[in-house]
């Protein structure tokens, strides 16, 4: 028993993010997804999982930022939540890193903005710093609206 | 331990299953006090349940079950008769042993509830009776109970009703659901310290008791093998492989019967709902000092468990309305000159997919006048628009919410809530329901239901690019008009686009502006319009469409709650090709594009032809034209479609003018011609039959496709017909005054036998070819 834990990381416009990876079911490529007209912008569509209807969040937009060049597709973090299984739709997608706890700090103040509601705080790596989402916060919209 | 809580689990299961076959018994044995079986089935039942909780240790249950026992003995030994006393004080015991077998599920053993009262009254009257002393009213001889309860033995029968009905509620509340239990037997006094084996063994050998959450899981499996299925039909449609298939037919096939079997573990009888219903209105009228007969027709019509649980509620309120406001007292009922007893018939049928339930009343009917007085005190509706307003729809302003006439607010109905939730509640597991009534005569409710809700069938449209479902519950009919047409069909009203169906304005909307997909303007590439005719709440739009795609069956499954705001999707899917299409709630869709507006004020009402329900015989014919000046119709039952082809395809088979068609040869009658040949003096092939196509219209018989070549199809009507015979001639039946206008209906087997007669041999080879 250590108190390391486990993160999957992936990127969205450089940052480096990353999510439980308790609460990860999978990651998958790219899917046909079914767009839902009236819906808030940052739900890009349904996608079909295996029988299961999954709705995708778009990160990009959920960070108030722009969206992907054209062409570029994103990737689905399929992450487990509170209101059944949600995809986050990433830039790319990472390791599997393991972190040690003292590495750990809260979010610096001077980050304001929506990007630091979704953070529950920051991991010092090596070479970089890995920002850790709350997932519950990046799927619920109550923020987002 | 747990082998006791098995124990415990099994005789709670069992006794509320009893105790609600219990309640239907005692009122059945009111009506007919002398049925001697039923008294001894209802004391077999106490006992078992005495029996079992002097096993189980609940001492307080078996105190209060002795004494009914014990009052049961007597009533099965003759020693006493059945009245209404002893039966409101035995359903009162049946309400405490609910109360208290409640609690023991609830895990808070047998609760603190005081079943005295009960007690004292029931050893009051199994002592306080001789033989003889059947009437009730006076008080019984005092013995010595009394004493310690002097309030008990006065209390008069009514209060005890209300009572009833409320503990009554919470008992069912706290029943466990069981999966189908038809036609269950009545467990014998010997099965009662049973544990499972001996209950299942009781009930005939033929059943099990399955877990509901087990029978969900089965079914939403079934679900995704349903959509499995769907996509290896279409991929195997696109793929050439014999083997493939026929696999694929077999998989097809049993998916079907699988699904339609799991369905059907599900299905539960009306009967089960309905079952609660004489108690409460027994208890019901008694308070109300009302005589009223419940009458059930139907019981056994089978429903999904979800659906019955979501009707449970809404069916309670309506019957409570029934007996409260419908049906009148004996004494107006014998002004009235009907018989004192009221009569509340149930009726339940399946009827296209749908379950119809009617809930019909011989008490006094809806004043429709006092309606709509009512309706615009509330301000629900405008003066002018109660004017225009037929009775019907006048009638379903009961459904308004804050609505009620009741003059006096009593403590059954009349608060101004319910019948909007009733509606509500019903449209929510996409139910519709309507209610007639004439003044005087009485009130039919119906309500229609689809059977299931997991699996539905829909309409596969496609809009902006994407595909979406539309429930077909809520589907009219499908109308596509040309690009000519559309120029001249779609008119505007400062900006709304409304189309004339039959003569009556229909509002337009158009589904990629109301979603906000696509600019494409109005239809699909070719410029013609699809028109999707949906009913939402007593009112008709036209959802313009760019694709009508096919109907599927299709699998609901529910958004999350993201989409909450989105009120013009049900629900989501998952298509034969793996896609997700939206499922769209046509209600929703209405409201957000004002075709029902928030007050509900319907605006226009409906045609003059659908309010006036005078209750003859409606037909639906299809009006067309031979030649420029005949008008004539036919039923649309005859109509197998209607084509048009251009006039290049018609071939010649001898002298037998035909058309390929479907992979067969169909015989192409001309009617202007058949009729001009019986001397009618018609100006055969007039300016229409220059036009490069032909109007057909097709009949099937015997399998085989007969085309009637027409000059203009005009429309289709639904008219009471009166068949004047004046007009009979070869050909046709005779005339009617369809839509104000002299109309000539064709004698469909007279003009085909009359051209076919003679070739029927020739034409019949032509077609196996």
């Amino acid at each position: 028993m250590n108190d390391d834990r486990q993160f999957c990381t992936f990127l969205v416009d450089g940052m480096y993010f990353g999510v439980d990876v308790l609460k990860v079911q999978e990651v998958i490529r790219y899917q046909d997804m079914t767009r839902v007209p009236l819906a808030h912008a940052v739900i890009r569509g349904l996608i079909n999982l295996r029988g299961q209807i999954v709705t995708a969040v778009d990160l990009r937009r959920r960070l108030g930022l722009e969206d992907r060049a054209e062409g570029a597709l994103p990737m689905n973090v399929v992450v487990r939540t509170g209101e059944g299984a949600m995809s986050l739709l990433v830039d790319e997608i990472g390791d599997v890193v393991t972190v040690e706890p003292e590495s750990f700090e809260r979010t610096p103040e001077t980050l304001t903005g929506v990007t630091r509601d979704l953070l529950l705080g920051v991991y010092k790596l090596k070479d970089r710093l890995l920002l850790i989402m709350d997932t519950e916060k990046a799927v619920g919209l109550a923020a987002a609206a | 331990m747990a082998e006791l809580d098995d124990l415990v689990r099994e005789f709670l299961v069992e006794s509320n299953e009893n105790l609600d076959r219990l309640d239907q018994d005692f009122v059945a044995l009111e009506q007919d006090p002398g049925a001697r079986e039923r008294i001894a089935s209802i004391f077999r039942t106490i006992h078992t349940i005495k029996g079992t909780c002097g096993f189980l240790g609940f001492s307080k249950l078996e105190s209060v079950t002795h004494v009914g026992e014990n009052l049961l003995s007597k009533l099965r030994d003759a020693e006493l008769e059945v009245n209404s006393e002893i039966v409101t004080a035995l359903l009162k015991m049946v309400d405490g042993v609910r109360e208290i077998l409640g609690n023991i599920e609830g895990g808070t053993g047998e609760g603190n509830g005081d079943y005295t009262d009960i007690i004292a009254t029931l050893t009051r009257l199994k002592d306080g009776r001789g033989s003889g002393g059947g009437a009730s009213g006076p008080k019984p001889p005092a013995v010595g109970e009394q004493a310690e309860h002097p309030d008990e033995a006065s209390e008069p029968v009514d209060p005890a009703g209300s009572d009833q009905t409320g503990s009554d509620h919470a008992g069912s509340d706290h029943a466990r659901p069981e999966p189908g239990r038809p036609g269950e037997p009545v467990a014998s006094g010997a099965a009662a310290a049973s544990s499972g084996a001996a209950a299942a063994g009781g009930a005939g050998g033929g059943g099990i008791r399955v877990d509901v959450g087990l029978l969900d899981k089965l079914m939403n499996l079934v679900g995704e093998l349903v959509l499995a299925r769907n996509q290896i039909l279409q991929f195997s449609a696109a793929t050439e492989n014999a083997t493939l298939a026929g696999s694929t037919q077999r998989l097809n096939l049993i998916t079907t019967e699988l699904q339609e079997g799991v369905m059907k573990t599900r299905m539960q009888p009306i009967g089960n709902v309905w079952s609660k219903f004489p108690r409460i209105v027994r208890d019901l009228s008694q308070m109300c000092g009302k005589k009223v007969r419940v009458e059930m027709e139907g019981k056994d019509t089978e429903l999904d468990k979800t659906i019955i649980e979501a009707i449970k509620d809404p069916l309670t309120h309506i019957i409570r309305n029934s007996v409260d406001h419908g049906i009148e007292s004996p004494e107006k009922r014998k002004a009235a000159g009907k018989p004192e007893e009221g009569l509340l018939s149930l009726r339940a049928f399946h009827e296209g997919g749908q379950v119809n339930i009617e809930i019909i009343d011989d008490g006094g009917g809806v004043n429709i006048e006092r309606v709509k007085k009512k309706a615009l005190e509330k301000g629900l509706i405008t003066a002018e628009h109660a004017a225009r307003m037929g009775d019907r729809e006048a009638c379903n302003l009961i459904f308004l919410p804050g609505f009620s006439t009741a003059e006096k607010v009593t403590n059954v109905s009349g608060r101004g809530v319910g019948m909007d939730v009733v509606k509500t509640n019903i449209e929510k597991i996409g139910g519709s329901v309507d209610v007639q009534s004439r003044e005087g005569a009485g009130t039919t409710l119906r309500i229609r239901i689809p059977l299931t809700l997991a699996i539905i069938p829909a309409l596969i449209i496609t809009s902006g690019g994407d595909r979406y479902a539309i429930p077909q519950v809520s589907l009219l009919e499908l109308v596509r008009l040309e690009e000519e047409q559309a120029k001249k069909g779609i008119e505007t009203i400062h900006g709304a686009p409304v189309y004339r169906l039959r003569g009556n304005l229909l509002p337009l909307v158009y589904l990629n502006r109301e979603l906000g997909t696509g600019s494409s303007g109005p239809g699909a590439a070719d410029g013609a319009v699809n028109i999707v005719v949906l009913q939402a709440d007593e009112r008709q739009f036209g959802l313009v469409v760019d694709e009508i795609n096919d109907t599927e069956e299709i699998v609901v499954k529910p958004l999350g709650k993201l989409f909450k705001g989105l009120s013009t999707f049900a629900g989501a899917t998952i298509m034969g090709d793996g896609r997700v299409a939206l499922i769209l709630d046509v209600m929703g869709l209405a409201q957000k594009a004002n075709v029902v507006s928030e007050n509900r004020d319907r605006g226009v009402p409906e045609s003059a032809s659908r309010s006036d329900e005078a209750g003859a015989a409606k037909q639906t014919l299809l009006l067309f034209r031979v030649s420029d000046t005949r008008r004539m119709a036919i039923p649309l039952t005859l109509v197998a479609r209607l084509e048009e082809f251009p006039r290049s395809a018609i071939e010649m088979s001898g002298d037998q003018p035909v058309m390929q068609y479907r992979g067969q040869i169909m015989p192409l009658v001309s009617l202007s011609k058949v009729l001009s040949e019986h001397g009618m003096g018609v100006a055969t092939a007039s300016g229409a039959a220059e036009s490069d196509t032909v109007q057909v219209i097709v009949h099937t018989r015997n399998e085989r496709s007969i085309g009637l070549v027409v000059d203009r199809i005009s429309d289709i009507v639904e008219e009471r017909l009166v068949v004047q015979r004046t007009g009979i001639r070869p050909g046709i039946l005779g005339s009617a005054v369809i839509e104000k206008k002299v109309t000539e209906l064709l004698d469909v087997d007279g003009v085909i036998g009359s051209v076919l007669r003679e070739d029927e041999a020739g034409v019949g080879a032509g077609g196996a070819r």
